[in-house]
C-alpha cells in the first residue's frame, strides 16, 4: 500500500488529492471535486508527461538565439536530458516556426521544434 | 612613479568644481576618483537644493560660500548647460510659539546677506502653495531658493574641466597620503574596468605638489594622514523618496520644515526634473559607505513630510527610494584651507548642506587658495561654456524635427517613461568622462529613472552600451567594477536530470 | 502636414494585432498599428513558454507561435504598421473629434496622424523595486522578473545564478523553471500575501516540478550587497502584511526577480484626458470598450490586466469591430456616442474589486455582454449575483475565485433591460 499527494491543476480550485495505490498498482483517488482530478492523478502517477520549452544559438540571426519547444509532451524525468541535448545545438538562420532543430531528442522519439521565425541578420 | 602639480582626491560636486577653476589656469591637475563615474558619493543622493544662505551662521565659511555660491548658480547653469530652477523657498513654522525662531532666521538671513528674505502669513502663503498643511502659521519666504540637478551640475564641471585639461582617473582609489621632501606621496590601487582594461587591481604611486583633500565622508582620513591636528566626519544618513512625475507639481517651492539641532528638517520640494523629492532624515553613522535605506527611515521622511502639505501624495506614487551621505565635521563649518602642518596640503571637507549651493564659491575660494601657493598663468584658451546633452523631451517640436534630421538616432526611444532617445544615449557616452555604466547613462540621461526604473530599457541600453565601448555585453556594469550584470550564458551550468520527482 | 487614418492602434501586441484584424474585417481598411519594438507581437516573443491559445486555438502554443497566429493574419490582409516607433504625444484636436498622434522612429523621424478613431493597446509594465520601496542598497542584479526574461530568452544571457523571487505572479513563476532549466539554482518563491498570485499550473509544473519552496506570507524586507546583490533578508508577514519580528532569515543570493504585479500603462491615455479606474488603473469604458473619450477605445492589459491572452484577443477583437462601428457611423452621419444617450452604471462590491466594462449603454448592447472581473480575496462555494436596482438578474455558483484569476459573466440584454432601464447594475458575492 502506497499512498501520495497532489494539487490538481485543472482549475483554480487546486484539489488536494489523495492518491492510495495498493500491492496490485490499483488506484484510489479522494480529495477531487470532478473526474478530472481523478484522470489527472492517474497519469501524474503513471506516466507524468510535460512539454519542455528553452532557447538554442542561432547563427548569423537577428537575434542571437530562438526559442524551442519538443513537439509533444515527454515523460518527465527526460527533461534534464533534453536540455542537455539541446546544449550543443546551433542553428542557422534565417529560422522559420515548426522547423525541427533536433530530431529524436534524448531518445524521447520526439523532435524539438523552433517557435519562432528569426530572421538573418542585417 | 607619476608626477602632478596637482592632485584632487575626489570628484565630487566639489573635487569637480576646484578642478574646473583651476583649468582656467596654467596647471598640471590630476584627479582621482576612487568610483567609476564621477558624482558617486554624497553629490549624487542630496535634496538637489540651491539654498539661499538664510540658515547659516553669519560669519562662518558656510554662510559665505553659499550666499556665493547660490548667487553664481544661475549663470553658471547657462554656461554649463545643466538645471537649475529659481523656484523659491519657505521655511514653514507650524505653532505660533515658534514665532521668535523664524524671526531668527530672518534677521540671519539680512545678516548673510540673502535678497529679497521676508515672513509671509498665512492667506499670502496659501495662495502661493495652496497646498500647505492648515497647521502652517506663517513662513520665511526666500524668492532666491532654487533647485538644481545635482549629478548634472557635477558632470558638467567635471566635463568642462576636463575639456580644458584636467586629468581624471577613475576607479582610482587613494590608500595613503604622505609629505615627502618636496610635496606628496600619494598610494592609489587602480581597479579594473572597462576604460582601463586592467585585468586586476594595479598600484600606482603619484608625487604632487599640492594636494586637494575633496573626499567627502573620507576627507578625515587623509587629512589625519598629513597632519597632527586631527578632524573627524561622521556620515550623517539622510533617506529620501522620490514621487512619480504626475504628482510632481502639487507644491511649486520647496518647503522646509523649521530647522532642529539635527539639520534642515524634511523637506517637500518639486526637483528640476518634476518630481516631487521628500527627505531627508538624519541619522548618524560610523559606515562611511551607508547608502542603504531602511524601512524605519522610509516611513519618517513620508511621517514627517506629511506634515507640510496637506495630504502627501505618497501613495503609490513611490518610484524610488535612496539614501546619502552628508560629511559632517564635528566643528560643524567647513573646513577649507591649507592644513597648517602641512604645506600644500588643503582640506575641502566637512562638506555637507549647503554644499551643492556653496560648490561654485568653494571652487573660485580653493583656486585662489592654490594662487598663494603656486601662483600661475591664466590660460588664454579656456572654454567656459559647455553644450549639454539635448533632452527630446524637454524639447519642442521644431528642436525634434531639427535634431532628428541631424542625427536620427535622436528618434529612436529607447526609454519610454522619460522618452530618452538613442542619440542623448550615445551622446552621454561619448562625451568627455562620458558615461561607462548604467547608473552613469541614467545620470546624465534619465534613461531609466522614470516610473518603470530601467525594467523595459535595461537590455537596450546594455547593448548601446557594449557597442559603444566597443566590448561584449556582459562587460556593462550597473556602476563599475563588482555590479556586473550579467553572469555568462545559459545552460553553461546545467548537470542534466535537474526535474525532481 | 498631418496624416489621416481612420483607425491608429497604439500597440502591436497580442491586443493590438486581435483589434487590427477585427477591425479590419468589419470593413474598415484604413488601420495603422504602432508598434514601439522592432518586431510585432509585444511581450509573447519573450514568453517562450506553453500554455496560450488553449481558448481561441484549442490547441497548447507558446507565446511567439501565438503571436504569429495573429501577425500572419495582420500579414495577409495587408495592414499597415510601423515599428520601432513610438507615439510621444497623445491630444485632441481643438473640435475634440480627431485624435492627433505624435509618432518618432529612427527611419521615418517625427510623424503627426490625425485619426479619427484610436485603440489604446499598450499593454502594461511591471512594478519595480522602487514601488516596492524595499528597504536597502542598491546593488547590481535587481531585475524585474520580465527584464530577466528579456535577458535569457531573447539575448540568450543569464542575468544570474543564485536567485530569490519576490512574488508569486505568473511570471515570476514561470521564471523559475526557466532560470532553473537554464542551469541557475532557483532558491525559493517569496510571496507577501497568503496565497499565490500565480495560477495552479504554474505553481505545480513551475515549483514543484523543481522542488522549489513557496514561501506564501513572505517578503524581502532588505537588500544587501554594495556592488553585485550579496543576498536579501526575507521575513515573515502578519495577518496585515507587516513584517514580523524576530523572523528575519538571510538568504544568500546573488539576483532578485521581482513578480509583484503588473500595472497598465496608461501614460497616453492620461495626456489624452481619458477617465481612468483608481482600481485597475486602466480606463473607464463602456460595453462598447470606449473610454470616456468617443472615438477611443482601450483593450487588452492597458486596460485591466489578465491572466490569459485568449481573452486578450477576444477582449480586443470586440474593441476593433467597436471601433470600425464607430467609424462606419460617423460617416453614414449617424452620430456615434452624442453623450445624451443613457448610461447605467455597473457597480462592484462585497469582494467584487471592478469590472470591465463599468458603464452600460442599453441602445449600443449586443444580445450577449460580456463583463469581466477580479475578486479582492479567495471566495470559496460562493454566488456572483447580478441586480438592476435591487432586483436579481442573474446568479452564478463558484466553487472558487482567487485574486490570481479573472472571472467573466455573460449577461443576456433581454435580461439587462427586461423591466427598462435601472439606474445602476450591481455585482456582488454572496455566500450560500
Amino acid at each position: 500500500m502506497e499512498h501520495k499527494e497532489l494539487i490538481c491543476i485543472n482549475c483554480p480550485l487546486g484539489c488536494m488529492l489523495s492518491v492510495d495505490i495498493d500491492d496490485k498498482g490499483e488506484m484510489t483517488v479522494t480529495g477531487n471535486n470532478c473526474p478530472r482530478g481523478d484522470a489527472y492523478a492517474r497519469k501524474e502517477l503513471t506516466n507524468p508527461t510535460r512539454i519542455v520549452t528553452s532557447i538554442v544559438n542561432v547563427n548569423g540571426g537577428e537575434l542571437p538565439v530562438v526559442s524551442v519547444k519538443t513537439r509533444d509532451d515527454i515523460p518527465k524525468d527526460k527533461i534534464g536530458d533534453i536540455i542537455e541535448a539541446l546544449k550543443s545545438v546551433t542553428v542557422e538562420a534565417p529560422v522559420t516556426i515548426g522547423e525541427v532543430v533536433l530530431k529524436d531528442a534524448a531518445g524521447t522519439g520526439v523532435d524539438v521544434i523552433a517557435t519562432k521565425n528569426v530572421g538573418c541578420k542585417h | 612613479m607619476i608626477n602632478k602639480q596637482i592632485v584632487i582626491i575626489g570628484a565630487g560636486v566639489t573635487g569637480a568644481s576646484v578642478a574646473r577653476e583651476l583649468s582656467r589656469r596654467q596647471l598640471d591637475v590630476l584627479v582621482l576618483e576612487r568610483a567609476s563615474d564621477v558624482c558617486e558619493g554624497t553629490s549624487k543622493a542630496n535634496s538637489g537644493i540651491v539654498h539661499s544662505g538664510y540658515d547659516a551662521k553669519p560669519g562662518t565659511l558656510k554662510a559665505k560660500l553659499n550666499v556665493e555660491g547660490s548667487r553664481m548658480m544661475a549663470e553658471l547653469s547657462r554656461d554649463l548647460d545643466f538645471h537649475f530652477k529659481n523656484n523659491g523657498s519657505l521655511v514653514l513654522c507650524f505653532d505660533e510659539a515658534d514665532r521668535g525662531a523664524l524671526n531668527d532666521l530672518l534677521s540671519r538671513a539680512e545678516t548673510n546677506g540673502v535678497e529679497g528674505v521676508r515672513i509671509l502669513e498665512a492667506d499670502e502663503l496659501r495662495k502661493l502653495e495652496p497646498n500647505i498643511s492648515d497647521e502652517v502659521v506663517a513662513a520665511l519666504y526666500a524668492p532666491t531658493g532654487g533647485i538644481v540637478d545635482p549629478f548634472m551640475l557635477t558632470v558638467a564641471l567635471a566635463e568642462n574641466a576636463a575639456v580644458n585639461g584636467v586629468e581624471f582617473s577613475l576607479d582610482t582609489e587613494v590608500m595613503s597620503v604622505s609629505k615627502d621632501e618636496k610635496g606628496y606621496l600619494i598610494e592609489a590601487v587602480k581597479h579594473p574596468s572597462i576604460t582601463n582594461k586592467l585585468e586586476s587591481d594595479e598600484n600606482i604611486r603619484i608625487h604632487a605638489d599640492i594636494v586637494i583633500n575633496a573626499a567627502g565622508v573620507y576627507a578625515d582620513t587623509f587629512h589625519n594622514m598629513v597632519s597632527a591636528d586631527k578632524i573627524h566626519i561622521t556620515p550623517r544618513k539622510g533617506e529620501y523618496c522620490l514621487l512619480d512625475k504626475k504628482v510632481g507639481g502639487y507644491v511649486s517651492a520647496t518647503l522646509f520644515q523649521l530647522p532642529t539641532a539635527k539639520g534642515k528638517g524634511v523637506l517637500v520640494t518639486p526637483t528640476v526634473h518634476g518630481n516631487l523629492l521628500v527627505g531627508p532624515t538624519a541619522e548618524d553613522t560610523e559606515d562611511h559607505d551607508a547608502t542603504d535605506t531602511s524601512a524605519e527611515g522610509l516611513a519618517k521622511v513620508v511621517e514627517v513630510g506629511s506634515r507640510s502639505v496637506k495630504a502627501l501624495p505618497s501613495r503609490g506614487n513611490i518610484i524610488t527610494s535612496f539614501a546619502g551621505l552628508r560629511a559632517h565635521e564635528d566643528g560643524g563649518d567647513f573646513i577649507i584651507g591649507e592644513v597648517s602642518d602641512a604645506p600644500g596640503f588643503i582640506d575641502v571637507a566637512g562638506i555637507e548642506s549647503p554644499g551643492l549651493s556653496a560648490a561654485p564659491a568653494i571652487g573660485v575660494y580653493v583656486a585662489g587658495i592654490v594662487d598663494g601657493i603656486c601662483p600661475s598663468e591664466k590660460k588664454t584658451d579656456f572654454i567656459a561654456t559647455r553644450q549639454g546633452i539635448t533632452s527630446m523631451a524637454l524639447s519642442d517640436i521644431e528642436t525634434r524635427q531639427r535634431k532628428i534630421s541631424e542625427n536620427p538616432l535622436y528618434a529612436k526611444v529607447i526609454c519610454r517613461c522619460e522618452l530618452v532617445t538613442e542619440g542623448e544615449i550615445v551622446d552621454a557616452i561619448n562625451r568627455p568622462l562620458g558615461a561607462t555604466t548604467l547608473d552613469g547613462v541614467k545620470r546624465r540621461v534619465r534613461a531609466g529613472m522614470g516610473r518603470c526604473q530601467a525594467g523595459f530599457c535595461t537590455p537596450k541600453q546594455v547593448a548601446i552600451l557594449a557597442r559603444e565601448l566597443g566590448v561584449d555585453i556582459s562587460e556593462i556594469t550597473k556602476k563599475g567594477c563588482g555590479s556586473g550584470l550579467l553572469t555568462g550564458y545559459p545552460k553553461d551550468e546545467t548537470k542534466g536530470g535537474e526535474a525532481h520527482e | 502636414m498631418n496624416k489621416h487614418v481612420k483607425i491608429l492602434i497604439i500597440g502591436g501586441g497580442p491586443a493590438g494585432l486581435a483589434a487590427a484584424v477585427s477591425a479590419h474585417k468589419a470593413g474598415v481598411e484604413d488601420i495603422l498599428i504602432v508598434e514601439r519594438d522592432v518586431r510585432l507581437g509585444g511581450i509573447l516573443n519573450q514568453c517562450i513558454h506553453n500554455g496560450f491559445g488553449l481558448h481561441t486555438f484549442k490547441e497548447e502554443l507558446t507565446g511567439p507561435e501565438y503571436a504569429d497566429r495573429f501577425i500572419k493574419q495582420v500579414e495577409e490582409l495587408k495592414i499597415p504598421y510601423r515599428l520601432a516607433t513610438i507615439v510621444t504625444d497623445l491630444k485632441l484636436s481643438d473640435d475634440g473629434k480627431t485624435k492627433i498622434v505624435t509618432t518618432m522612429d529612427e527611419e521615418g523621424g517625427l510623424n503627426i496622424y490625425d485619426a479619427d478613431a484610436v485603440v489604446l493597446a499598450m499593454g502594461c509594465r511591471e512594478r519595480a523595486r522602487g514601488a516596492l520601496n524595499i528597504p536597502g542598497e542598491r546593488p547590481a542584479g535587481i531585475y524585474t522578473a520580465g527584464t530577466a526574461q528579456y535577458f535569457v530568452n531573447l539575448e540568450g544571457r543569464m542575468p544570474g545564478r543564485e536567485v530569490v523571487i519576490l512574488g508569486s505572479g505568473d511570471i515570476g513563476l514561470i521564471m523559475a523553471r526557466r532560470m532553473t532549466l537554464e542551469g541557475a539554482h532557483v532558491k525559493l518563491v517569496a510571496e507577501l500575501q497568503p496565497y499565490s498570485g500565480g495560477l495552479k499550473r504554474n505553481i505545480v509544473q513551475c515549483l514543484d516540478d523543481y522542488g522549489i519552496p513557496l514561501m506564501l506570507s513572505h517578503t524581502v524586507v532588505k537588500i544587501h550587497g554594495k556592488k553585485r546583490l550579496t543576498g536579501v533578508t526575507i521575513a515573515e508577514v502578519d495577518d496585515r502584511l507587516s513584517p514580523i519580528p524576530g523572523s528575519e532569515q538571510f538568504y544568500e543570493c546573488d539576483t532578485l526577480l521581482l513578480s509583484c504585479g503588473l500595472l497598465p500603462e496608461n501614460e497616453l491615455s492620461g495626456q489624452l484626458g481619458v477617465d481612468l479606474s483608481p482600481v485597475t488603473s486602466g480606463a473607464v469604458v463602456n460595453e462598447s470598450l470606449e473610454t470616456s473619450i468617443p472615438g477611443v477605445f482601450s483593450c487588452g492589459n492597458v486596460l485591466h490586466v489578465h491572466d490569459l491572452v485568449d481573452y486578450v484577443s477576444e477582449e480586443a477583437s470586440a474593441a476593433g469591430a467597436h471601433a470600425a462601428e464607430y467609424i462606419k457611423s460617423a460617416s453614414g452621419g449617424k452620430a456615434g456616442s452624442d453623450g445624451d444617450e443613457t448610461k447605467v452604471k455597473v457597480v462592484t462590491d462585497g469582494g467584487v474589486r471592478y469590472s470591465v466594462p463599468s458603464i452600460l449603454r442599453p441602445d449600443h448592447m449586443a444580445d450577449l455582454t460580456t463583463i469581466r472581473f477580479r475578486v479582492g480575496s479567495v471566495f470559496k462555494d460562493v454566488d456572483v449575483v447580478t441586480y438592476a436596482d435591487g432586483k436579481e438578474l442573474a446568479r452564478l455558483h463558484k466553487r472558487v475565485m482567487a485574486p490570481g484569476e479573472m472571472e467573466q459573466l455573460i449577461l443576456r440584454k433581454a435580461d439587462l433591460i427586461a423591466d427598462g432601464i435601472p439606474a445602476e447594475y450591481r455585482i456582488t458575492i454572496e455566500s450560500k
